[in-house]
């Protein structure tokens, strides 16, 4: 692993990458319970674990990046500045939410800012993300496009075709690939005749780097690289290796994994690597982190109230938007 | 390949209109650009992109790697980014290839995100079977894709719409693929004079008649034309209705000319089970039943996949010999009282 140097961690900055990475975990941990409570329905995938991949990146990119991302996107949607609200209404179903209720928890979009969802068919977002790049680069803009995917996804025709399309007319695209170690229930090794992910992009001549994703600082360096060689004129691919803490999705009773493993990984989680980072440097203290943990709590309640009481949208709108409404 | 013997004036083929159409969506809207296999350097599989690439450069006609899926994912991605990207299928065979992204990201996007988004896509595909091209080359799926909401699907037949419809799939904000038989591409004839745009929304009637209704499109419209001119010698008259979009249906053409005729054969070159047909003769029977004089008829391609042997090929396909005789057939027990 060829992890580029941690950023210099000042005191405002670490605490704010933790607090981005607390809100995304305090809000994931509701959406469980909110699923228990049948509040939230559908197929519902937790981002916890990951955090650090979605809040280092987003931090590194600029506002007019263009985002994609997959089903599992409650993180990067908090992280790109979707007011939680509008996410937690989304998943509600709700008018309000970012898509109207119409997406739900795998299908998040705020074109505003540049989120363009939410795919949930695994690598079906990369060639949108190529296309997304192809129209920044003949508009002669400066903004590139981030495409996040898992491990699953290296699998699919469409991640080759894309990562080929990409490197061949040299679009900005930055490919960010959450190696989880998992395809759902299927292991990294048990799918795949070459594991090292990085290096599959690399034959398609694009820079590729594996990057410590436990360690938000590690990942917020990498992106902020790859970004500016993906501003310079070619794609660049960064594997981020992380690991999820919960399931799969509601339905996984996770056979396919030991209980040992998953609290080694959570052991060195990106959270916990911050906050003892921050402690060890003397940045932090442990009432600052409850003060934060109290915050961001206070957040999802008023998130989920803010859901709750937020209307359906009205069956007479059924039909709308099969078709745009408006000339573009 | 283009016929390059010299053309009397106003004559062109339907490859040239097309190509015309391109070159003025070209010219017209920096936002336009081409892209598919072989549409620069070969100059497109049909030649319909021929000389585009030394007049608009690579950057706007864009030949792709072999990647169905990822091309056309690129052009919704362009179309998202602020482009008006028309991508070229090769045929409608390789867009199976493609389905995920037509389906599952084209047609959804506007609808799933609340009207955020729209996809302003031109997918181009020629269609169809009749060059014994084999089973995996002669599909007809475009009455597939016009099972799906979101999608809007229209097919020209004629020189008019070969030269116009494009221009009309630029200007709507929703993903439009258009279907190009591939047996039309040879069709000589001349544009209407004066007209200078068509919409993705009617239904025309191309031959009037009084006794039963032929519907279809693509190049069934032409054999339902020969089999009327046909028919009309035996004193049979026989209106022709081009549906030129399949979705949306003009239901409102649909039944006003079949209300007229009392009579109508749908003619499809899909197949019959779960066919654009069948959903025609259910619209007719939901909409038009009490001025029937007859059955809904239906001439669809044999259920078999399309061989290559031309007697079997020709066996497996409508043909103006076989419309001619659904007609009689149709007419012939409402005749006898």
């Amino acid at each position: 692993m060829n992890a580029p140097a941690a950023a210099l961690l000042t005191q405002t900055h670490g605490l704010e990458l933790l607090r981005e990475m607390m809100r995304i975990r305090a809000f994931e941990d509701r959406c469980y319970q909110l699923y228990g409570q049948m509040k939230i329905r559908g197929f519902l995938h937790l981002y916890n674990g990951e955090e650090a991949i979605a809040v280092g990146a987003l931090r590194a990119l600029r506002a007019e990046d263009a985002i994609v991302a997959t089903y599992r996107e409650h993180g990067h949607a908090l992280a790109r500045g979707i007011p939680m609200n509008r996410v937690m209404a989304e998943l509600f179903g709700k008018q309000t939410g970012c898509s109207g209720g119409r997406g739900g928890s795998m299908h998040l979009f705020d074109v505003s800012r540049k989120f363009y969802g939410g795919n949930a068919i695994v690598a079906g977002g990369l060639p949108i993300a190529v296309g997304l790049a192809l129209a920044q680069k003949l508009r002669g803009e400066t903004a590139l496009t981030a495409c996040f995917f898992g491990d699953g996804a290296v699998a699919e025709g469409e991640f080759h075709e894309s990562l080929n399309l990409a490197a061949l007319w040299k679009l900005p695209v930055l490919f960010l690939c959450e190696n989880n170690l998992y395809a759902m229930g299927t292991a990294l090794d048990r799918a795949q005749a070459e594991t090292d992910i990085s290096a599959r992009a690399a034959a398609y001549r694009i820079d590729a780097a594996a990057v410590d994703a436990m360690d938000v600082l590690a990942v917020e360096a990498a992106v902020a690289r790859a970004a500016q060689a993906v501003r310079g004129g070619a794609p660049a691919f960064l594997e981020m290796r992380t690991y999820r803490f919960r399931a799969h999705s509601m339905f996984d009773p996770q056979l396919y994994r030991d209980r040992a493993e998953v609290e080694a990984w959570q052991k060195k989680g990106p959270i916990i690597t911050l906050t003892t980072r921050l402690k060890a440097q003397g940045l932090m203290r442990e009432e600052d982190y409850q003060r934060l943990e109290r915050e961001c709590n206070a957040e999802v309640d008023s998130a989920v109230q803010f859901a709750e009481r937020s209307p359906w949208e009205p069956l007479s709108d059924l039909e709308r938007y099969v078709y745009a409404e408006r000339r573009t | 390949m283009p016929n390059d013997a010299p053309e009397p004036a106003g004559t062109l083929t339907y490859r040239d209109a097309v190509r015309e159409a391109l070159s003025v969506a070209l010219r017209e809207d920096p936002r336009v650009f081409l892209m598919g296999e072989d549409v620069g350097r070969y100059g497109g599989s049909y030649a319909v992109s021929k000389g585009l690439l030394a007049a608009f450069g690579p950057e706007r006609i864009r030949d792709t790697p072999l990647c169905e899926s990822t091309f056309v994912g690129a052009g919704i991605g362009a179309a998202l980014g602020g482009m008006r990207p028309i991508v070229e299928v090769m045929t409608v065979n390789f867009s199976l290839l493609a389905l995920d992204q037509i389906v599952n990201n084209a047609a959804t996007l506007s609808h799933m995100s609340g009207g955020q988004i729209s996809v302003p896509l031109v997918i181009r595909l020629a269609t169809g079977a009749g060059r014994q091209l084999g089973a995996q080359h002669s599909h007809s799926l475009e009455g597939w894709y016009a099972h799906i909401p979101g999608l809007r699907i229209a097919v020209p037949a004629t020189l008019d719409d070969a030269r116009f419809m494009l221009a009309a799939a630029l200007a709507l904000p929703d993903p439009v693929l258009l279907f190009e038989h591939l047996y039309l591409y040879n069709m000589e004839g001349t544009l209407t004079e004066g007209l200078e745009r068509v919409d993705l929304e009617h239904a025309a009637v191309r031959r009037t008649g009084r006794d039963v209704t032929l519907i279809s499109y693509g190049w069934g419209l032409h054999k339902c034309l020969s089999a009327a001119a046909e028919l009309a010698k035996e004193g049979i008259e026989a209106e022709v209705l081009d549906l030129r979009t399949l979705r949306p249906l003009d239901d409102a053409a649909i039944m006003a000319s079949v209300r007229h005729t009392r009579r109508a054969l749908i003619v499809d070159e899909g197949w019959r089970s779960g066919s654009l047909a069948a959903e025609i003769a259910t619209r007719i029977v939901e909409q038009a039943f009490y001025e029937l004089d007859a059955p809904v008829a239906r001439l669809c391609s044999t259920e078999v996949p399309i061989p290559y042997a031309k007697h079997l090929e020709d066996a497996a396909l409508p043909s103006p010999p076989r419309i001619a005789a659904a007609v009689r057939a149709l007419i012939a027990p409402a005749g006898g009282g």
